[in-house]
């Protein structure tokens, strides 16, 4: 927790309502995403009780398991969800664009737009990963068919899942996390995870935010679990005297279906940020890439990555952490606040510049404008490192020297690149006197991916080459389901 | 005596009794006394959280309930021969065939049950045994632990097995399912340890689940040496409740037939200490946040370290404005508020 976000919780508490912590949306919002609110059975493991899901806020389509326990009823539930899901994904296989990659020496393709799906809560995204994990394997021959769409659907829900742990990823978005990235509440973050306590903090309409959070949580819970005592008073003598729980359920799942709307409502009122647009694009071709798979060789999700896909997946995640981070606070001077509060980022004023200043030394001349920002904020750089200025994130700014004067600090930088290809700098690619200009340790540069090994070449220290992806075992498909 | 005084505060009403969630709920927050002396006086905390007007939802889905009972009753079955078979698996040793049940949940034969275990334990009987009567020392007084475990007796040491329901699927579980299991899992080895010596009880627990998407249970081993060290320093911190009771004014009830208002008088004069993590954890939990509105630990640790541990949010919010002057040692922490309100106040106004 971020002093700057703490102090939002405090003001939050004395405003009676949330406060941002954002001034622009740093998630892509679909025109039209797919809601899904889910719940599971207590005491099973990943048992689907029953959905609302859909596209039109107005008609949300209930789908339950009357008897939860009945394998039959379960692949039939499975099997409605499919139609839902993957023909939401599906009717997102459309026009495409070709993009240049490697420098311009090959293209890909990658479909103009992506599917979205809401649920409610990283508990949401949970039990899909887990009911992927379930219905993937599972084969629409032999001795225990399934409907086909069955498999696929579970191939879908584990890839969305995979995509919801990329930061920055709006595939699948749990409503929690994403009201949570922009509105600092006066309640604790276990407080926050209710979406409807989270929510009224946020949009109390005529009560105060704590007294909306204490109304909210007198609602049925937001899933996948149920609430004990809708399960002990409500679904229990209804499953017992086999009757239809349909209209217990609904009424269980309609609230957080208004709020899941609210949500989606709220967030896409707020200006997106302006690199918001690029990790959609980064979204749109991983889905692009999906579809290519499935028609491919449609091989399902190994039950656990490899030890060179698992490597190599880590790295990846870890440079896009590190991109996500910089990126918001590009693009959100409140996001960016927090990095100055902590010395990563310092805003001060251009004291002198040499702007035509020529390093000679090298083989040929080269463009190397000096100059030197004094500071009020704290300093954590040190000579050598190399800053950003979002303002010219194409431009390095390396820190010569950084030295006090008197409450404040003097940063002499050298600057390279963005400034054109001559040996004078375009005009208004260098700071001048008197700017205010903001540097950061923070860089949203490419970074190369790590150094592995091809898969086949796994050594034994980790088990060696894996097994090649393939089409699921007769015993995998017909794995237990209790 | 403290115990008539114990028997005094809960009123005529039956003891609740210790279990390890309850001790390990207990441990995870010592400072709070309001907690240690009504679970010192067995008090029912939801009857008494709903008669001082703040309900918690805290309940067990039947479904839950009757699913466990049912993956435990298939592993005991046939004198544990399944439950046998995993922990021979999961240990590397026979698990010789002979099983006893201590079973009874009955106030009246506590004392008896916990001499029967004692005996049981220590001779050289039973391979398995199921609802074993411990001990604890807990604040100062020795507290039966309700009998929910099995002590098995494998290559001359005894292990701990939790049976729980939720799922490991593909070698993962829910990590805060399986960190709470742990900790009420070490909580039982130091009961056990209390009654056999710390040479006899093994750190390594088994925790026995449903597999993936079955029925089928599976076993594996947890190292809880890191619970049981947190546990025994926390259980060194709680206060003796003695002391705590002999504090207390004497005409002093929580007796759940007294009216609402003076239960809720009563409770304030117990003093808590919240925060967030009690919500899934006390029953009082809802009380207690009431009562502190208002303060930055309501806010959750994080928050409260991020604001320098200043006390109340009117304090930081002054000290972040200037309107007050810092206390000592509040110095660095208000220059930081100081420079975080400027921030912010530069963003957002943009």
């Amino acid at each position: 927790m971020s002093t700057l976000t703490a102090l939002a919780r405090a003001e939050a508490v004395a405003a009676g309502r949330a406060q941002p912590i954002a001034t622009v949306r740093h998630l892509h919002v679909h025109p039209d995403p797919l809601v899904l609110v889910p719940v599971v059975m207590a005491g099973e493991p990943n048992a689907p009780l029953a959905a609302l899901a859909g596209r039109d806020r107005a008609a949300p389509r209930l789908l339950v398991v009357a008897q939860p326990r009945n394998r039959d009823l379960r692949f039939a539930f499975a099997a409605e969800l499919a139609e839902i899901v993957v023909g939401y994904a599906e009717s997102h296989i459309g026009p495409s664009e070709a993009v240049a990659v490697d420098r311009g020496r090959d293209v890909r393709h990658r479909y103009l737009d992506a599917p979205q799906v809401w649920v409610p809560n990283p508990g949401g995204v949970d039990f899909l990963r887990l009911f992927g994990r379930s219905t993937r394997f599972r084969r629409t021959d032999g001795d225990h068919p399934v409907p086909p769409a069955v498999p696929l659907l579970g191939r879908w829900l584990t890839f969305l899942a995979t995509q919801a742990e990329v930061p920055g990823s709006a595939l699948l978005v749990a409503a929690t996390q994403a009201l949570a990235l922009h509105w600092a509440t006066g309640q604790s973050s276990a407080e926050d995870a209710q979406l409807g306590a989270l929510l009224g903090w946020i949009d109390p309409g005529p009560l105060t935010g704590p007294e909306a959070a204490r109304r909210a949580e007198q609602l049925p819970p937001a899933g996948p679990a149920t609430d004990p005592d809708f399960d002990n008073r409500v679904l229990a003598p209804l499953l017992s005297a086999g009757a239809d729980p349909a209209d217990a359920l609904r009424d269980q799942l309609l609230p957080t279906w208004d709020l899941m709307w609210r949500a989606v409502d709220l967030l896409r009122a707020l200006p997106p940020g302006a690199r918001v647009a690029g990790r959609w694009d980064a979204d749109r071709d991983a889905f692009s890439g999906y579809v290519a798979h499935l028609r491919d060789t449609g091989t399902p999700q190994p039950r656990r990555d490899s030890a060179v896909a698992a490597a190599a997946r880590l790295h990846r995640l870890e440079n896009v952490q590190a991109r996500y981070a910089a990126q918001r606070a590009f693009d959100d001077p409140l996001v960016m606040a927090e990095h100055r509060l902590t010395g990563e980022a310092f805003e001060g004023v251009v004291t002198h510049a040499k702007a035509d200043r020529v390093d000679d030394t090298g083989k040929r001349p080269v463009l190397r404008p000096r100059l030197i920002v004094r500071t009020a904020e704290p300093v954590r750089a040190s000579a050598g490192t190399a800053l950003t200025c979002p303002d010219r994130p194409s431009q390095k700014a390396t820190v010569i020297s950084v030295t006090p004067a008197g409450d404040e600090t003097d940063v002499l930088l050298e600057l390279s690149g963005g400034m054109g290809r001559k040996l004078v700098a375009e005009p208004g690619s260098v700071p001048a006197v008197g700017d205010t200009v903001l540097y950061t340790t923070l860089t949203e540069a490419y970074r190369p991916g790590g150094a592995f090994p091809e898969p086949d070449r796994t050594p034994w220290t980790h088990g060696g080459p894996p097994a090649p992806p393939a089409q699921p075992t007769p015993a995998e498909a017909a794995e237990e389901w209790a | 005596m403290t115990d008539a005084v114990l028997d005094r505060l809960r009123g005529p009403g039956p003891a609740r009794r210790h279990n390890a969630r309850t001790i390990a709920a207990l441990t995870a927050n010592p400072g709070c006394t309001r907690r240690a002396v009504l679970d010192a006086a067995g008090v029912d905390k939801q009857g008494l959280a709903e008669r001082a007007g703040h309900p918690a939802p805290f309940g067990q889905s039947g479904f839950a309930l009757s699913r466990g009972n049912a993956f435990e009753a298939q592993l005991k079955a046939d004198s544990g021969r399944l439950l046998r078979e995993l922990l021979a698996g999961a240990l590397g040793h026979d698990v010789p065939e002979s099983y006893a049940d201590l079973g009874a949940d009955d106030d009246a034969t506590l004392t008896a049950r916990h001499a029967a275990t004692a005996e049981l334990l220590t001779g050289a009987g039973a391979a398995l045994v199921d609802h074993p009567l411990l001990s604890l020392d807990v604040a100062g007084r020795t507290v039966f632990l309700e009998p929910d475990l099995v002590a098995a007796r494998v290559g001359g040491r005894f292990h701990v097995v939790e049976i729980k329901s939720f799922a490991i699927v593909d070698g993962q579980a829910d990590s805060a399912k399986v960190s709470a299991a742990a900790v009420q899992a070490a909580v039982y080895v130091l009961a056990l340890r209390r009654l056999l010596g710390d040479d006899l009880v093994s750190h390594d627990v088994v925790l026995v689940c449903p597999e993936n998407f079955a029925f089928r249970p599976t076993a594996v081993v947890l190292d809880v040496r890191k619970q049981l060290g947190t546990l025994t320093r926390q259980l060194r911190r709680l206060a003796g409740v003695s002391a705590l009771a002999a504090d207390l004014p004497p005409g002093l009830s929580f007796d759940l037939a007294l009216p609402g208002a003076e239960l809720a008088a009563a409770v304030a004069r117990l003093t808590a200490r919240y925060a967030p993590e009690c919500l899934s954890a006390c029953e009082l939990a809802y009380l207690c946040r009431h009562e502190a509105t208002g303060t930055t630990a309501a806010l959750g640790r994080p928050v409260r370290e991020a604001l320098g541990g200043v006390d109340t949010i009117g304090e930081v919010l002054e000290l972040a404005s200037g309107a007050r002057a810092p206390g000592p040692g509040q110095e660095e922490a208000a220059a930081l508020l100081r420079a975080a309100a400027r921030l912010r106040a530069a963003a957002v106004g943009l």
